[in-house]
């Protein structure tokens, strides 16, 4: 894993300048034999739907059949119709928590791991295979299998409590509305906590054992180094797993529907706005694919605006650093 | 002679620490995977009993009806062949684009390569509404063809991505000596390029089969008849079914879960690989 340091940015640019190596291109028949192919079916399947997104959002549906055009009606319906009024801020602000804590928990954890498996020592590959390994299983059976592991009744969970005399700590983790959502968030950071892990190892490996030589012989401490030098070092990484968790948060779909169902129980206290996309379009009313193509413009405006913003915000920040 | 051994066990207690962590977390990511195998190989009424217990008499009873009487045979297969069949039509024609991407400037490549590589960042599930238009017009909604074209498809920006990367750092003397020896575009790109690119194929089969095989949003949405359901859909009515079966719904995760196991076993560099893509190299 060679990692140059520089900045995210300027290896996008150089990988777009560098073009292609040959200067004697094929026959222009020869180019669209091979570029065709991927073009059409990317093109077809992913960028015009997207596209069409945008455009059907403006007009009101009847069933599958497009009707007049509506101008922005749809989008004023998702805020003022009952009950989508009500489960759309609820669920933004749970997709809010949801990229907080997962920042908080799953991120952290995965750099002080990364940090705590950058030097050699016993088993350390063990412990990266082990710490990926749930990033494997589809989201909705770590889902169910996490709904199993907290059953108030059967479940290991409050009985391993109960064995340790932590009994009163037991309780209905996913059926209480207070635990319900953060329960969620720690099942999902369990999934993923090998992904933060390996970018930040990826980052510290890229670090130059010189600058951590020089450090040290200027008497800086264990804590100091990674303060001052590490974590200034890492901030492209962090920027890149800010960003990507906050695109896969605003995602969220399968854990969420296996542990909390397709409302988002306990009464809607684990809703998020993947689930009432789903509803809206697909257990929505006959103008639904109205209704859902506005939402998906909303969602898309503001996962990809926000994403943006950070990626420039992180840039910056980097530049001030240097 | 106490600030020599001072500071040396201090770092033994901070190593002490760290393995503690380390073998504790260790035990929450392995102890719920453990549990579950244990679990299915032994009766409902046990695990009820003794959530925490290791199966007494182990029995494979469970695989054996959640295979048959909970369809996941049916379920299997349909998630086998919809996952093989869009990882190799999407590693197929990334190939051909990353090639001619990788190795040739001609105009508008740059346009192309930015085109391609937006997919990266775009969240195909909100398009779902003008797709299930489109596959509904096709007459491909409600069919196994219609998931692999879409699979297909959202797997391309990472492929290209990939394999373009890997094509361009082939040397250009290998092309050159072909072409003088009278070889055509195509020779080349499958008699001398591809073969060198094999380990970037791995890591892009690999890494576009683990999201695949584990969606659960697009067959949720395009497939109608369980005869042709995944298995994550498959999952959905099976925990319905099944819901004081506690047994089988173990023996159904594991079924879901073990050849992603298998492949991770085989290829935990090329998923690693894949993993730190975007900040690798």
């Amino acid at each position: 894993m060679l990692l140059s340091r520089s900045s995210l940015k300027s290896r996008w640019r150089a990988f777009f300048s560098r073009g292609g190596v040959g200067h004697n291109a094929p026959s222009w028949g020869v180019v669209a034999l091979f570029i065709l192919p991927a073009f059409l079916l990317y093109t077809i399947f992913v960028i015009w739907p997207l596209a069409q997104s945008f455009y059907f959002s403006l007009f009101e549906f009847k069933g599958l059949a497009r009707g007049p055009f509506v101008g922005l009606r749809n989008f004023r319906e998702l805020f003022t119709r009952y009950p989508l009024n009500e489960q759309l801020p609820r669920a933004f602000l749970h997709n809010v928590y949801f990229f907080i804590g997962t920042m908080l928990v799953q991120n952290t954890l995965g750099l002080l791991f990364a940090k705590l498996l950058y030097k050699p020592r016993c088993c350390k590959r063990f412990f990266q295979t082990v710490y990926i390994l749930p990033y494997l299983i589809s989201a909705l059976v770590v889902g169910y299998l996490w709904s199993l592991m907290l059953n108030p009744l059967f479940g290991p969970v409050n009985r391993l409590l109960k064995a340790v005399g932590l009994g009163s700590l037991a309780r209905p983790w996913l059926g209480d509305p207070a635990t319900a959502l953060p329960a969620i968030i720690l099942v999902n950071a369990w999934q993923w906590v090998g992904f933060p892990m390996l970018l930040f190892s990826a980052g510290l490996a890229n670090i130059g054992e010189d600058l951590r030589e020089a450090a040290r012989i200027d008497g800086a401490t264990r804590w100091r180094l990674f303060w001052h030098i590490e974590l200034p070092l890492l901030l492209p990484v962090i920027g890149i797993v800010t960003v990507l968790t906050f695109i896969g948060n605003f995602n969220v779909f399968g854990i969420v529907w296996a542990m909390g169902g397709v409302n988002g129980e306990p009464a809607g206290a684990t809703d998020v706005l993947g689930l009432v996309f789903y509803r809206t379009a697909f257990r929505g009313g006959v103008d639904a694919f109205g209704l859902a193509s506005a939402l998906a413009v909303l969602m898309f405006v503001f996962i990809f605006g926000v994403s943006m913003i950070m990626v420039s915000l992180f840039r910056r920040w980097e530049a001030n650093l240097r | 002679m106490s600030t020599l051994t001072r500071p040396s066990r201090r770092v033994d207690l901070f190593t002490l620490g760290t393995q503690i962590l380390l073998w504790s977390y260790a035990a929450i990511v392995l102890g719920p995977l453990l549990l579950v195998v244990s679990n299915a190989l032994r009766p409902t009424r046990e695990i009820f009993k003794n959530p925490l217990g290791l199966p007494t008499s182990p029995s494979f009873e469970s695989f054996v009806k959640a295979w048959e009487k909970a369809n996941f045979n049916t379920y299997f297969f349909n998630s086998l062949i919809i996952t093989v069949a869009a990882v190799l039509l999407a590693t197929a024609v990334s190939a051909l684009a990353g090639y001619m991407l990788g190795r040739y400037r001609f105009r508008g490549s740059a346009f192309l390569t930015a085109y391609f590589l937006a997919g990266l960042m775009l969240p195909f599930r909100l398009a779902i509404v003008p797709l299930f238009l489109l596959l509904n017009d096709m007459g491909l909604v409600d069919s196994r063809l219609g998931l692999i074209l879409v699979y297909a498809a959202t797997g391309i920006p990472f492929s290209v991505f990939i394999l373009s990367s890997f094509f361009r750092q082939l040397p250009q003397e290998l092309s050159e000596a072909a072409r003088i020896d009278g070889a055509g575009e195509f020779t080349i790109f499958g008699r001398i390029m591809l073969p060198l690119v094999r380990p970037a194929l791995a890591t892009v089969i690999v890494f576009q089969f683990v999201p695949l095989w584990n969606d659960f949003f697009f067959p949720l949405v395009l497939l109608r008849s369980t005869d042709k359901w995944t298995l994550p859909v498959g999952m959905t009515r099976f925990f319905g079914e099944f819901q004081t079966d506690w047994s089988t719904l173990f023996a159904g995760l594991i079924i879901t879960t073990l050849p992603l196991i298998v492949i991770f076993l085989l290829a935990t560099k090329q998923i690693i690989a894949g993993l730190t893509a975007g900040i690798g190299k």
